[in-house]
């Protein structure tokens, strides 16, 4: 990590809430241009909010959201994309009664470029080929991994350049996590894309990412390289079940 | 048999209406769960601006000279208008309310209606108001049976409209749009669709409609009534619920029926009683089969 650079995203002491409950206590941490940063954390420990937080659609009660240096909290959430700040978010939200084609046209709603999305297309269906197979299907009707694959191509269809992903291993056969990861690698390495990723299944995460924070009940209790993480006895002892 | 084929023309005409405003609640549903109360009332404001416009048209001589293209021109312009209207509705009335309960939302709804209605009574009065229909009587005789050149005109103007929007709907950029935000909010305004302009838009769309079928409705009876609104948008609610509330093509189905058996009903048994059909099909539809002929399963054409 470069010491003078500016960070792409920055959260500065977020607080979130559900009604009267607090989900993010204070949360702050930066992630610094082609980072592969993951946070890791139990359940309820507020992982998934921070997402939703960075991108608008659960405001931030105080604190604030920084995006290349510009403030976006406060933003309505339909605005980031076009910034290149898109997220594949928990459960993968697929549009069920969209077909493959049209969930991955939808990634790229905002852009106008014609040439450039159909490009990108044929670019997601080499990157992820069973899409072009199923591309006349509804997407409700694809399997988790598929689903999850076609989440992803949907979010690289807005370029992104930063790209937040909640739980992609989540409820899929070891096989296909693998596959699912070496892409997040491939699109991290060779597009230069600045990946996020939120993750229960720590050991893979920390493989991946070089930094890592971990959560619990709404605060980050922790932050370090990846490896030194992988190494630590209380991380191993709490979250890689050693 | 020449009654039966007559009145099959008949239900087509009056069903092919209904399905034009029932497209307005099933559509709005579709995407907010919102049952618009108010929505009648955009019919009876779209046969209201078509009389004030035909009534202008015909005070200075153009229904004489051109009366099919009066027609057109007075139809869009109406259509325009009404969508205009349904979005003002909407930003005032639904919008302030887009966390509330549903019961707000419908009690809002239900609010605006009355005011719509009290609204045209004010400004309109309370008596009929006549379509000046005299330029484009006539019709094409098949011995027994008559298509009036107006019954032409609407299943034409119905199809076309019906046609249009499943277009709209199913293959452009704008329609894929609004099923994604009818599917999941939360998603597609991740993907950078912004969920506030889409649900106008989709007002706008289903005014413009029920709009339509106002205009063709003062122009198939020949007048209009400031409470016109109430009966056939609570028929062509029932409408949208027997095809399965939010189904496009249910609330078309739907509308045929509904159509066909007042129309029926009201040549074979009693035509004091037409106005029962579409609510007794309504309650047999909610008690039996509450989610419509293609809801649930056969969701291809869900919004």
């Amino acid at each position: 990590m470069t010491g003078t650079a500016t960070p792409i995203l920055e959260l500065r002491d977020v607080v979130t809430c559900y009604g009267r409950i607090q989900a993010l206590k204070g949360v702050s941490l930066s992630v610094m241009p082609g980072e592969i940063v993951t946070i890791i954390g139990a359940n309820g420990a507020g992982k998934s909010t921070t997402l939703m937080t960075i991108c608008g659609i659960t405001p931030p009660q105080s604190g604030a959201v920084f995006y290349q240096g510009q403030r976006i909290s406060g933003l309505s959430p339909d605005l980031l994309p076009s910034r290149g700040l898109c997220q594949v978010p928990e459960g993968r939200r697929i549009f069920p009664r969209l077909t493959v084609r049209e969930n991955l046209e939808m990634g790229a709603f905002f852009r106008r470029d014609k040439d450039g999305v159909q490009r990108d297309l044929e670019h997601v269906f080499s990157l992820f080929p069973v899409l072009r197979e199923r591309r006349r299907q509804r997407g409700g009707t694809l399997s988790g991994g598929e689903q999850q694959m076609l989440a992803i191509g949907r979010a690289l269809m807005g370029r992104p350049r930063m790209l937040l992903l909640d739980e992609p291993s989540l409820g899929l056969a070891p096989l296909i996590v693998r596959h699912i990861f070496s892409i997040i690698e491939r699109i991290n390495k060779q597009e230069g894309v600045t990946i996020l990723l939120v993750e229960q299944n720590a050991n893979l995460a920390l493989q991946l990412a070089s930094r890592a924070y971990v959560m619990e009940t709404g605060r980050v209790t922790m932050e370090d390289d990846a490896r030194a993480l992988l190494a630590n006895e209380a991380i191993k002892k709490a979250y890689l079940g050693e | 048999m020449e009654f039966f084929i007559q009145q099959v023309i008949n239900g087509l005409t009056l069903g092919g209406l209904y399905a034009l405003i029932a497209l307005g609640y099933t559509m709005v549903y579709g995407i907010i769960q919102l049952i618009n109360f108010a929505h009648g009332e955009f019919f009876a404001a779209g046969g209201y601006m078509g009389v004030i416009l035909l009534s202008f048209l015909a005070a200075h001589g153009y229904m004489e000279t051109h009366p099919w293209f009066c027609l057109f021109g007075a139809l869009l312009l109406t259509m325009g208008y009404c969508a205009m209207l349904a979005m003002a509705v909407e930003k005032v009335a639904y919008k302030p309310l887009r966390y509330a309960s549903r019961l707000s939302v419908l009690l809002s709804a239900l609010g605006m209606s009355i005011f719509l209605q009290n609204g045209l009574m004010l400004t309109q009065g309370v008596y009929d108001k006549a379509y000046p229909t005299e330029f484009t009587h006539g019709g094409l005789d098949f011995g027994l049976i008559t298509f009036s050149y107006m019954q032409i005109l609407i299943v034409a103007v119905t199809i076309a409209l019906l046609l249009g929007l499943n277009a709209l709907v199913f293959r452009t950029r704008i329609g894929t749009a609004m099923r994604a935000t009818a599917q999941d909010k939360v998603m597609s305004s991740l993907v950078g669709i912004n969920s506030n302009r889409i649900i106008s838009t989709t007002f706008a769309i289903g005014a413009a409609l029920a709009a339509a079928a106002g205009i063709m409705i003062g122009l198939y009876y020949g007048s209009v009534r400031y409470d016109m609104g109430f009966v056939p948008g609570i028929k062509a609610f029932a409408a949208a619920v027997l095809g399965g509330i939010g189904n496009i093509t249910g609330a078309m189905v739907g509308g045929l029926i509904i159509g066909m058996v007042e129309i029926f009903a009201a040549g074979y048994l009693s035509s004091e009683y037409k106005d029962v059909w579409a609510f007794i099909i309504l309650i047999a539809v909610l008690y039996f089969m509450p989610t419509g002929i293609m809801g649930e399963n056969v969701d291809d054409t869900r919004v």
